[in-house]
């Protein structure tokens, strides 16, 4: 046993040499690349200016504005297409879920057409074609559709109502486009449809397997009790689905903030992208990188804390 | 079905009849139109000029068969466009095989790691009289597919080995790869492609230079095996410890059972999970066109965004794609359901 024992020391002592042994070799190859082209290292370009602008922005953010707030703000915009995507998906993925469950038979076609279409095709693509959709195929700003009143979409994006200088402003058309509210780009409202869509047929799919994993005896049961099938599948099956349902949809929500980095590829400027830019600006590809997988790492503890703490809510409550 | 049964199924309270009718007028007013798009003012011939005639009132299938060859091999030499087909074709062939049944047991796993394999040799020549074509110049259908086949056969072992790891009697061995898992599943796909861009020829020491497509095939492997080594300790842990008991009391050693009793038990039974993963990976390889990749997605922005005159069709050839990753998938999941492994 005692053998066995300073074996496995010898063995451990051995892995914690390679790794470091390794880790040191890398350390110092790249080292020497990044002397050869003349590139410094350090976090220290952070405050410096980040001489780009982003395209869009919460955040005022100016070529000479330090790097950092540009990150932030491309933080920022990660958070404003995630965070309200999560939400919408979970609701269309919701009603979704239902309709796969439903007793009309074209209810049931009609999600289940939806969920194995949008599954099927990789993010990527859907966003390219909501991209395509928005920007080539509307009219120009000069003749925006009106869906509402007050409510206009054309090749420069969407006007909303929204509070703007002289208080609540309703958009109107003016000479050159849409004048007054808010403007939501056509980058922002492909990245939202895309990612809300795609996340919702995963989460449909999520809850619909959780609904027919219950026992078979618990929708006899409540059915035999005089319960309506409608009662029988909200007061009975949803309850005990989602508790089921809940940890598969959060690793889907937290793969929603993952997928909010193909933002690059269409021109939103999320984290990724702004990462992106600098790392050609500056040549830091190490730091620049290094925040993205901490940003990201940071996010998915949170939301693995926020999974345990609505799990723990949820647990059955035991008979005293 | 009797009428009864047809009424309370279509509507059967107020919510029902009304989705229904409400369905049913979606379909009166917008399949109609959509057909007549798709087909009846639809032009199949490559004419450009027959295609802008039609305003948009009509689909321009056109594009496809003008675009086909570009989309589907990407900017490989036209000359020697037997060869990406025919890479495409066995590994195509062998997913094929295994959906449709004529593939079983031990033979599955060689069978859908040899195609990519050979692939490479196809693909890049420069033996037995091919010659050769660098690997920046690869792309379409047998990139998507070489970087999936690639990507699994290389990430599978892998993703075994780190799951034997972490359940190690070694704390050391265990929490290194713990964090390797935590973290690569921590990070999107793009920050992995983007580190396998621009820092791994950072790494690698003067005088190597390792090809952009095989950069990122590493970048795939360590992504996909973290996935893949979670699947395969989820099936570890979920064996019955009666199997090791009795395969003790038959006098197996430990790297027997595992060979003979555990693994094949294991595999098959994560078969599905497995196959799921190939499904996640078949799509997220179209990421590879951010580092400029051009596989499917890739080759088709290269074959429409510099041309003016077929541009506006590129919906059309966007159709064409999805279909052919929607059929991809589907048999990939075939494949899940038929769980080949079973002998």
């Amino acid at each position: 046993m005692q053998i066995r024992q300073s074996a496995n020391r010898a063995l451990q002592a051995l892995i914690v040499v390679a790794v470091v042994g390794l880790f040191a070799l890398l350390a110092v190859t790249t080292a020497e690349h990044l002397q050869q082209r003349g590139i410094r290292s350090g976090f220290d370009f952070l405050l410096e200016p980040a001489g780009f602008t982003l395209g869009e922005s919460l955040l005022p953010v100016d070529a000479g504005d330090s790097t950092w707030l540009a990150f932030t703000a491309g933080l920022f915009n990660t958070l404003r297409v995630a965070l309200p995507g999560a939400a919408l998906a979970l609701g269309i993925g919701t009603l979704a879920g239902f309709g796969r469950l439903a007793d009309n038979p074209l209810v049931r076609g009609l999600a289940g057409a939806y969920v194995n279409a949008f599954r099927n095709i990789p993010l990527l693509l859907q966003l390219l074609a909501w991209y395509f959709i928005l920007t080539d195929l509307l009219p120009a700003a000069d003749a925006a559709l009106r869906l509402a009143p007050g409510v206009f979409v054309s090749k420069s994006g969407l006007a909303l109502p929204w509070w703007g200088d002289g208080g609540f402003e309703i958009p109107e058309p003016g000479g050159f486009g849409i004048d007054g509210g808010a403007r939501l780009t056509p980058e922002y409202l492909a990245m939202l449809i895309g990612l809300v869509l795609y996340s919702a047929a995963y989460i449909a799919e999520t809850l619909r397997a959780a609904v027919l994993a219950l026992p078979p005896g618990q929708r006899l049961a409540a059915l035999a009790l005089g319960m309506t099938p409608r009662q029988v599948f909200r007061l009975v099956l949803l309850p005990q689905a989602w508790r089921a349902a809940l940890p598969p949809v959060t690793s889907q929500l937290l793969n929603l903030f993952k997928n909010a980095s193909l933002a690059v590829a269409i021109g939103y400027p999320d984290l990724v992208s702004v990462a992106g830019t600098s790392l050609n600006q500056t040549g830091r590809a190490i730091e620049c990188l290094v925040i993205v997988i901490v940003v990201y790492l940071l996010l998915s503890l949170v939301a693995a804390a926020v999974s345990h703490a609505l799990e723990r809510r949820s647990q059955w409550e035991r008979p005293t | 079905m009797s009428l009864a049964a047809l009424r309370r199924r279509f509507f059967g309270d107020a919510l029902n009849g009304a989705l229904t009718l409400l369905l049913i007028a979606a379909a009166i007013l917008w399949l109609p139109p959509l057909f007549r798009w798709a087909v009846l003012n639809a032009r199949f011939a490559p004419d450009v000029a027959a295609c802008e005639a039609l305003n948009r009132s009509g689909a321009c299938w056109g594009v496809v068969a003008e675009k086909a060859r570009f989309i589907l091999l990407g900017r490989y030499p036209a000359a020697e466009s037997w060869r990406p087909a025919l890479a495409a074709a066995l590994i195509a062939g062998s997913w094929l095989g295994v959906a449709f049944g004529g593939l079983r047991g031990n033979r599955v796993l060689p069978a859908l790691a040899l195609p990519p394999l050979l692939a490479v040799p196809l693909l890049g020549g420069g033996m037995g009289g091919l010659p050769t074509v660098p690997t920046e110049l690869w792309g379409g259908l047998p990139l998507t597919l070489l970087l999936t086949a690639a990507g699994m056969a290389g990430a599978l072992p892998l993703g075994i080995a780190v799951a034997y790891g972490r359940r190690s009697s070694l704390p050391v061995l265990r929490a290194l790869l713990t964090g390797y898992v935590e973290l690569a599943r921590g990070i999107p796909l793009i920050a992995a492609l983007f580190v396998a861009s621009f820092l791994l020829p950072l790494f690698f020491p003067d005088g190597v230079a390792i090809d952009m497509l095989w950069r990122v095939l590493i970048a795939i492997v360590l992504f996909a095996a973290a996935y893949l080594s979670e699947i395969v300790r989820g099936g570890l842990q979920a064996l019955r410890q009666e199997q090791l008991d009795a395969a003790a009391a038959l006098g197996f050693g430990y790297w027997q059972a595992q060979r003979w009793i555990v693994l094949p038990q294991v595999l098959r039974a994560v078969a599905p999970s497995l196959a799921n993963s190939a499904i996640a990976l078949f799509k997220d390889t179209s990421l590879v066109t951010i580092v400029s990749l051009y596989e499917l997605t890739g080759s088709l922005g290269l074959a429409l965004s510099g041309d003016a005159q077929w541009r506006p069709f590129y919906l059309e050839a966007w159709l064409f794609l999805a279909a052919i990753y929607w059929l991809g998938c589907a048999l990939l999941a075939r494949i899940s359901s038929a769980t080949p492994l079973r002998p």
